[in-house]
């Protein structure tokens, strides 16, 4: 894409103005408010893919096998669904910190096509592998295509939290040289110097 | 210099502390190690605590829940201690003068404790429950929460 064209062009203007606001200029500079959404964050990680590891262990026989695989979905999923909530309002609040850095980053912009990936993973998870659970919901281990969908889960959510981690770090920075794929994959021509 | 800081200076200059120190890719890779095994034991301190609660996994007794998520609490501590003490080693000096790093080493010290001589003897019990019971899960649950923030606190103190 050439620097100045439609969409990304207006995005990057859209985050220069993002960073310009009083709240993302506080988030910035106040070191202990952005070590404690840091922090949330992190805890965060504990309920949504701590719960997300019990229930794939589950779905891979390796873990509560006593429980059914349907009272392991049902009972677990709301505190999944309530450290998702906490992940995506800290995440949000970290990114408005630094729009223009985290926007152009590469392992942001990696961990979101994981996010849509392992999105994908569930969907198929509701569709198609839980429609005869009722067959299995006992039986240990479970079949081939369940513990393979419990797999590919753990995989990305792995991959997600690498990602994440790696945001942090500056070497692949657009400000500083990069092989042509990054230069592409994260938009620098359009970055602001 | 106080011996325990003499000590963390030595395990900064061993040769192991040196190398993570220099190595680009070391830190990060502890890093993610370190918070794949705190997911792991957020999820299995949770499972325990929530039945503990009474709620969670209630379709089985809380000594079955106990024995099933032990494993992958016995799993994720030694992951979590090995990652730290190697991040530990990368800059020890620096912890050693840290307040914020030593309330995190006591506050892991009272929960290894209270999750050993305390909130497991009570979950192989025959259906522990009532006020004690509640009051050790909501212990557990908060000092494992207080030592994961005091972790990003560390690098801001």
């Amino acid at each position: 894409m050439s620097p100045g064209s439609g969409l990304a062009a207006t995005l990057d203007l859209w985050m220069a103005a993002l960073a310009d606001t009083a709240g993302s200029t506080a988030l910035r500079e106040s070191v202990y408010l952005y070590a404690s959404l840091q922090g949330a964050h992190v805890l965060g990680i504990m309920l949504f893919v701590g719960t997300i590891f019990m229930v794939d262990l589950r779905l891979l026989g390796r873990a509560f096998p006593s429980t059914p695989a349907s009272e392991m979905t049902r009972r677990v999923l709301p505190w999944t669904i309530a450290g998702f909530v906490l992940m995506a309002f800290t995440g949000l609040l970290l990114f408005y910190a630094l729009p223009v850095r985290t926007y152009h980053s590469l392992w942001f912009r990696m961990k979101l096509l994981l996010i849509i990936a392992a999105a994908v993973n569930i969907w198929h998870f509701h569709r198609r592998v839980q429609r005869d659970r009722a067959r299995w919901d006992t039986t240990l281990p479970p079949p081939r295509v369940v513990r393979f969908a419990a797999a590919v889960s753990m995989g990305i959510w792995i991959a997600v939290l690498v990602a994440g981690r790696m945001i942090a770090y500056h070497w692949t920075d657009c400000d500083r040289p990069q092989p042509a794929w990054i230069v592409w994959f994260a938009q620098c021509e359009e970055a602001p110097p | 210099m106080s011996a325990v800081c003499q000590l963390f200076q030595q395990a900064e200059q061993s040769a192991l502390g040196q190398a993570i120190q220099h190595s680009a890719w070391m830190m990060p890779a502890l890093q993610s190690l370190h918070l794949l095994c705190l997911a792991l034991l957020g999820g299995a301190v949770l499972m325990l605590d929530l039945r503990l609660l009474g709620t969670g996994l209630v379709s089985q007794p809380v000594p079955v829940i106990e024995r099933e998520a032990r494993p992958w609490l016995h799993a994720a501590a030694p992951g979590l201690m090995l990652t730290g003490l190697l991040m530990l080693c990368s800059e020890a000096t620096k912890l050693c003068g840290n307040p914020v790093f030593w309330a995190k080493m006591a506050g892991l010290s009272v929960a290894i404790v209270l999750a050993v001589c305390v909130r497991g003897p009570l979950a192989r019990r025959d259906a522990p429950s009532g006020g004690l019971t509640h009051s050790v899960a909501v212990a557990s649950i908060g000092l494992w929460a207080a030592i994961a923030l005091a972790g990003l606190w560390i690098s801001v103190s």
